[in-house]
């Protein structure tokens, strides 16, 4: 036997800190410091109101991470069907009296904090589906019946996004839950089986579409063909990363986004506002930072001895590189603009939150990756 | 664990190979970012600074119009005006009450104030009042504190020093409209005058100047975050007129209250050193918007003080038209300067008789003669003799019924008829308006400033061209030099026959305006009388003794002269037409005399000039 294992049913307090990975936990700070000077100079140069509110924000974010990251991943493994039960209920609620923001019902109130229950959906869905796949044995993963439940778990919550609507994250949503799939053993001519009609469903979308969301992929197509409207956004985040060249123009020196041609400059398109000012070489080293992080988690998940803490370690490493790529690649125009954050750079509550609830969670896999978990019940 | 370890196994297979996939997706990012911001960096950075630099233009100081002698006629003065800014008004209701407390704020204006506000972007200023006086503007700035968003602004408006007195030849300025704004960016700059009449007008561009620019760095919005630089505008020139503002005044003064005009030249080069016209009107009123009042006192008074007489009123020359005819009559060889014409006081043509302004007849006249007298049997002879083209003809020659070349704006044609024009209005020509020609009467129509061309083109002999500019930006333009102007190609003796009979008019005993003469050595002056009639002269009135006097204003006829000074050594002419002042030789004549007394006064080779005793045996033929 492994001399990590732990027998015991859970192990000290002190043991737990000793295992947690302070190295990751120093990268999401220095992620989060880049988020601080991006935001810094999208005030035009003062801690307020953006940065100031940032750095309290992820120093909250930061004691739910740890706080979370001391639970048993048993214990939370007990709350899968709980939270994604309360997710799904909050999208149904949030399609009843949901807050209608930048066009679209996506935020519920919740005593005073803005909620995205898309964004915790994606979390209960990737705990649900790793119980699910947590129980099953080698031999039922073959048997398609036994993956009808867990696509149906996939499906209601990215309908439910979908008809918010928020077409952005329930791709990211339905992408996440194929991941899980994926690393679950699920067998390739399974996924090309429902990957197959989805150009002719897309068509079909295409039709029910918002117009907005139309005009979102059609500005996609050629955003030229509408410079002042809804293609202005792309043009103007790539006329400001062409801006700061190899080298960038230096902290608090962009002009696009001081002069406010950058739109949401401290939202969506933060990634821009700091390709402006330290050019490609700040851009690579951020998506580099980015991409550790990712490779971190990926990395937790491939040491865990379970499959409920690999399937959901995977599943969290996963929903943060979509976040990260649909952000980047949509502000350099490379896919249509989907309202996607930067995590933990841009400004924004709720996002932070869900983020840092995600990395509790992975966090607490990683503490109790060598846990004993003798919980192949369809085996007894 | 044997299953637990298949299940690892793929698990740590998909997830590397989810690794590589996102290693490349972020790889391929990190690509794409290459693309944008180093291969085609610089084309977004052009962009960007477009984005960023907005290039305003900047209006320059319009350029002043000076008289000869470099006095102001047309100048700029500092305007005041209160502005407001919304955005740093606090409540922009609260500020406009405290400014009526300041300063007057009708009703309507302050309804615009609040809908411009509205209309546009907070830090916009709102023009809030005009044309502030000092003590306006004093008033505003010492109740700063409690005028919060309310700013102060100096421009320049038009100032004209000698208002009406030159109104009609330095014209005025006003706004641009739809169809000035197509051909200069700078136009569409609030605040901006082109010139709307007179030599604002003729030499708008080089009085206007050239814009600056300067160079912004704006945000999305537009709103201003600094200068980042500045390219002044070229000001706009000076422009030199040929108007002597003095000269101006005291013919003004001159004509006192009639409704007249006068005109006076170089008459070697065409200066026009003044052009009045009374009355006028306040050229600034137009500046700041004129009312509806004032314009329909203008417009109904008929005295016109709208109209420049001096270029635009067309008179029938009456006899003043003689010396074309007599040119007409020498140059086609119908009449030398000896032959002589009997006047009995009447012409006889057919069933018509036309009669000769002095009953009983004048006698055998030869040319000399018949000017001095005005006889109008002699100029009805030559008429008969030649007709009316050649009559026409030689008065284009001399400037009249023809669009002179010169750059006042509005100066008219007038009319002189052709046996053509009469068929082009569907009427046969009678040997009859041929006759009535021959004394300028009938269709004839010209302007002062064409009568006072002819004066100075019998005077030199050359085609010279009334204009009223002499310099711009301080360059003087070549027609200001007499050799510049071409010769008529008339001949000296024709020309100095007629030229006789000027001078005999004024100053021989018997001539028809002995109240021109000039007193003292400023030298002789050589002129003619003319009076137009406004109304047919029945024959049953003629008969019964009528007196042009007795009738009311409007009917009576316009007095005219025109004149040459000094005799010997033409510099100046001039032509000065009373409206409805009965005869020319004693209405026009002696305003004509006090006005070239003037003029040679003020001439600075005037008093040099030897007593003219030589003119005399000229004088004589």
């Amino acid at each position: 036997m492994d001399r990590r294992l732990i027998r015991e049913r859970s192990f000290g307090l002190t043991g737990k800190l000793w295992n947690i990975s302070w190295l990751y936990v120093l990268l999401l700070c220095v992620l989060a410091a880049v988020g601080y000077v991006a935001l810094y100079s999208a005030a035009g140069g003062s801690p307020e109101p953006y940065a100031s509110r940032h750095v309290l924000r992820f120093a909250f974010g930061l004691v739910l991470m740890l706080s979370i990251a001391l639970i048993d991943i048993r214990f939370l493994a007990r709350l899968a069907w709980p939270i994604y039960g309360v997710s799904v209920a909050l999208l149904v609620a949030v399609e009843r009296m949901g807050h209608v923001g930048k066009g679209a019902q996506r935020w519920i109130e919740l005593g005073g904090l803005q909620l995205q229950p898309s964004e915790l959906a994606k979390i209960g869905l990737v705990l649900v589906l790793a119980a699910w796949f947590h129980r099953a044995s080698w031999e039922r993963m073959g048997n398609p019946l036994f993956l009808i439940p867990p696509l149906i778990l996939v499906l209601i919550p990215v309908g439910l996004i979908l008809k918010e609507p928020n077409l952005g994250t329930a791709v990211i949503t339905g992408l996440v839950g194929g991941a899980v799939f994926f690393a679950a053993g699920v067998r390739w001519w399974k996924f090309a089986l429902v990957a197959l009609p989805i150009p002719f469903a897309a068509k079909i979308a295409y039709r029910y579409m918002h117009d907005y969301q139309r005009a979102r992929i059609d500005t996609f197509l050629s955003p030229e063909s509408d410079p002042l409207g809804a293609g202005y956004n792309i043009i103007q985040s790539k006329i400001a990363l062409g801006a700061g060249g190899m080298w960038g123009k230096g902290f608090l020196q962009g002009t696009q986004g001081h002069l406010n041609f950058l739109p949401e400059k401290q939202t969506d398109f933060i990634f821009t506002m700091l390709g402006e000012e330290f050019g490609f070489v700040g851009g690579v080293a951020l998506i580099g930072l980015l991409l550790l992080i990712v490779l971190g988690g990926m990395v937790m998940a491939v040491r865990c001895r379970h499959q409920f803490g690999r399937l959901v370690a995977l599943g969290i490493a996963t929903n943060f590189f979509m976040y990260v790529f649909v952000n980047i690649a949509m502000v350099m125009g490379a896919i249509p603009v989907g309202g996607v954050p930067l995590p933990l750079v841009s400004h924004g509550g709720s996002a932070m939150i869900t983020v840092m609830l995600g990395f509790g969670i992975l966090m607490s896999v990683y503490v109790h990756r060598d846990v004993e978990w003798p919980d192949r019940r369809d085996e007894i | 664990m044997r299953r637990d370890g298949k299940q690892r196994s793929v698990f740590t297979r998909r997830a590397l190979l989810l690794m590589g996939g996102q290693v490349a997706a972020l790889g391929v990012l990190a690509a794409k970012l290459y693309q944008v911001q180093v291969v085609d960096g610089a084309r977004y950075a052009t962009l960007a600074d477009e984005n960023r630099i907005s290039a305003r233009l900047v209006a320059p100081p319009r350029g002043r119009l000076l008289d000869r002698a470099g006095v102001v006629v047309a100048g700029n003065r500092l305007n005041w005006r209160a502005l407001l800014v919304a955005e740093e008004a606090e409540d922009v209701g609260a500020t406009l009450d405290a400014y009526s407390r300041v300063l007057p704020l009708p009703e309507h204006e302050r309804a615009r104030v609040e809908r411009e506000v509205r209309r546009h972007r907070r830090f916009i200023p709102i023009l809030i009042a005009d044309f502030l006086s000092w003590e306006e503007m004093a008033r505003v700035e010492v109740n700063a504190p409690d005028l919060p968003g309310i700013i102060i602004d100096v421009g320049t408006t038009r100032q004209y020093p000698f208002s009406e007195k030159l109104a009609h030849v330095v014209g005025y300025v006003a706004p641009p409209n739809e169809d000035d704004l197509g051909e200069d960016p700078m136009l569409a700059l609030p605040g901006i005058r082109v010139g709307r009449a007179g030599m604002e007008k003729a030499q708008d561009l080089p009085l206007r100047g050239r814009a600056g620019v300067v160079q912004l760095e704006v945000n999305a919005v537009g709103r201003v975050i600094r200068e980042l630089d500045r390219q002044e505008g070229v000001p706009g020139q000076d422009v030199t007129l040929t108007i002597d503002a003095g000269l101006q005044e005291a013919v003004l003064k001159r004509l006192g209250d009639e409704s007249a005009s006068a005109v006076v030249m170089d008459c070697r080069n065409g200066e026009v050193l003044a052009m009045a016209t009374n009355p006028s009107f306040d050229p600034s009123l137009f500046n700041s918007g004129v009312s509806q009042a004032q314009w329909i006192a203008w417009t109904r008074n008929r005295r016109t003080p709208l109209i420049n007489k001096a270029a635009a009123g067309v008179y029938a020359p009456g006899s003043t038209f003689k010396m074309a005819v007599a040119l007409a009559g020498l140059d086609r060889k119908a009449i030398t300067p000896y032959d002589r014409v009997n006047c009995p006081g009447y012409l006889d043509l057919g069933d018509t008789r036309f009669h000769c302004w002095r009953k009983g007849g004048h006698g055998a006249l030869d040319l000399r003669g018949g000017l001095k007298h005005s006889c109008d049997v002699y100029f009805y002879e030559i008429a008969r003799r030649i007709g009316i083209d050649r009559i026409a003809a030689m008065a284009n020659r001399l400037g009249m019924g023809v669009d002179l070349p010169t750059d006042l704006p509005g100066a008219r044609k007038g009319l002189v008829p052709t046996r053509a024009w009469r068929m082009s209005k569907g009427k046969a020509w009678n040997i009859g308006d041929t006759i009535v020609a021959g004394i300028g009467q009938g269709f004839i129509q010209v302007t002062p400033m064409q009568l006072a061309t002819y004066a100075s083109r019998i005077a030199t002999g050359r085609a010279v061209v009334p204009h009223l500019t002499r310099k711009i930006g301080g360059v003087l333009r070549p027609e200001a030099l007499p050799a510049s102007w071409p010769s008529l190609g008339l001949p000296d003796k024709e020309l100095a026959t007629v030229r006789q009979g000027m001078w005999a008019v004024v100053n021989e005993g018997g001539g028809t305006a002995p109240a021109a003469r000039i007193p003292g050595n400023f030298g002789m002056l050589a002129g003619k009388t003319g009076s137009s009639q406004v109304r047919r002269v029945s024959r049953e009135a003629r008969e019964r003794g009528f007196k042009s006097e007795k009738l009311p204003w409007e009917f009576r006829p316009h007095a005219l002269f025109v004149a040459y000074a000094p005799y010997d050594n033409p510099r100046y002419a001039l032509s000065v037409v009373v409206e409805h002042g009965n005869a020319g030789a004693q209405a026009a004549a002696p305003v004509a005399r006090d006005i070239m007394v003037d003029v040679l006064t003020r001439d600075p080779s005037g008093r040099q000039e030897p007593p003219a005793n030589r003119v005399a045996d000229k004088g004589r033929v």
